[in-house]
């Protein structure tokens, strides 16, 4: 029954973009298309379920005072796995995330999870925290790079989806376009908690 | 161009051109976070400034003799964000120790810049940098002062930015567009003028 719970509380009650306003750079630089918001939601979720895993197994051995240098020793080594395997595999996946790969280390969500969930829970329980967090940032990742893909470029990862007539407004997928999506995102995800 | 023209075009890009915060969307969490009043937004700009040209001076150090001699390089990331929390957690025991005042007012703000992508991302782009005119990579001065006008160009914007909050405080908004809805829509307007720079030929 709890595990139901942990498992699908990341998805709209927890979300980790829209209602804990976590990890908001990789959120509004990499989602200008689909594919980009696939690919880091997957690569941030693998980051946080095996950190969620190792954190929850060392928690009866970890020293309190220095927990946090731990966490972030555990999060860096799977973030240069990721690294490395998507270099190898996903180049161009890769290439286009850039930046915002190694930097994962510091997405707030991934820290906070462990010292707020893993480091009190059992394995169990984790993971199930782990995959309801990560696949709710994927998925807020895809609905961002969705109104941005299709109001920017026209495509629905990579298909065109709009009419040849339709002139895409750049600005979506350029720098202002995503913090204003995510305003107008944020205000309807309000609007729609108030009237329940 | 000699070589302070050069600093000046690293100074405008780093502040106006690629702002870290408005055009590369590097940290975010505090911009948004520790916008709401001007007194710990400037606070927190100041702490930045003075973690991200330290940690720029440090990583850049670790990673010429120390990751490329031994060929280490996949060990970046790691190595980086352990020197910049040992680092963020050393200032802070200095300060707390010799400067008690300046202690009060920026001490808070120590611990949430470990986890400011910013620093991180200031020092993996120090490595990777190449200058305007030459195939040379960063040196050691470059990176330095690199760190030092990126965090200045994210005090800039983040100053701004509680200026605006502030008066926003006032404003007669629609209930769910309160809090964080407006700042992002601010923040999107505010990027909208930064790209004005971009077109600046220098």
């Amino acid at each position: 029954m709890r595990f139901t719970k942990e498992l699908s509380k990341g998805f709209i009650k927890d979300n980790p973009i829209f209602i804990l306003v976590l990890g908001l750079c990789p959120t509004l630089a990499v989602t200008t298309s689909v594919m980009n918001g696939l690919g880091m939601g997957f690569a941030a979720t693998f980051v946080l379920l095996c950190s969620n895993i190792i954190v929850s197994m060392i928690k009866k051995i970890t020293p309190p005072k220095i927990r946090i240098p731990i966490y972030i020793v555990v999060i860096a080594s799977f973030v240069t796995i990721v690294d490395m395997v998507m270099a190898a595999y996903l180049p161009a996946l890769h290439k286009s995330l850039g930046l915002f790969i190694p930097l994962i280390v510091v997405n707030c969500i991934i820290l906070g999870r462990a010292e707020a969930f893993a480091s009190k829970n059992n394995v169990l329980m984790s993971i199930a925290d782990a995959v309801g967090m990560g696949l709710g940032f994927t998925l807020s990742l895809v609905v961002i790079a969705t109104f941005r893909e299709i109001l920017g470029a026209g495509t629905w990862l990579g298909v065109r989806v709009t009419p040849l007539a339709y002139d895409p407004m750049l600005i979506a997928i350029l720098a202002p376009g995503a913090f204003i999506t995510l305003g107008f995102l944020m205000a309807l995800m309000n609007m729609l908690k108030e009237k329940k | 161009m000699g070589y302070l023209g050069e600093l000046f075009v690293m100074a405008m890009t780093a502040i106006f051109i690629q702002n870290f915060v408005l055009a590369r969307f590097l940290g975010l969490c505090p911009y948004l976070g520790v916008s709401k009043k001007l007194d710990s937004a400037i606070g927190m700009g100041m702490a930045v400034i003075f973690v991200m040209t330290l940690a720029s001076a440090i990583t850049f150090l670790i990673n010429k003799y120390l990751l490329i001699p031994y060929d280490i390089m996949y060990l970046q990331t790691i190595a980086f964000i352990l020197t910049i929390a040992s680092l963020v957690q050393f200032v802070e025991m200095v300060i707390q120790k010799n400067a008690p005042a300046l202690y009060k007012s920026l001490g808070v703000f120590l611990p949430l810049i470990t986890t400011n992508c910013a620093v991180l991302g200031v020092a993996i782009l120090n490595t990777t940098a190449f200058r305007s005119d030459s195939v040379t990579a960063y040196n050691f001065l470059d990176s330095v002062l690199n760190g030092l006008f990126s965090g200045v160009g994210f005090t800039v914007v983040l100053v701004a930015m509680a200026g605006l909050r502030m008066r926003m405080e006032m404003a007669d908004l629609p209930k769910s567009m309160r809090g964080m809805p407006i700042a992002l829509i601010i923040a999107g307007i505010m990027a909208l003028a930064f790209y004005g720079f971009m077109g600046f030929q220098i």
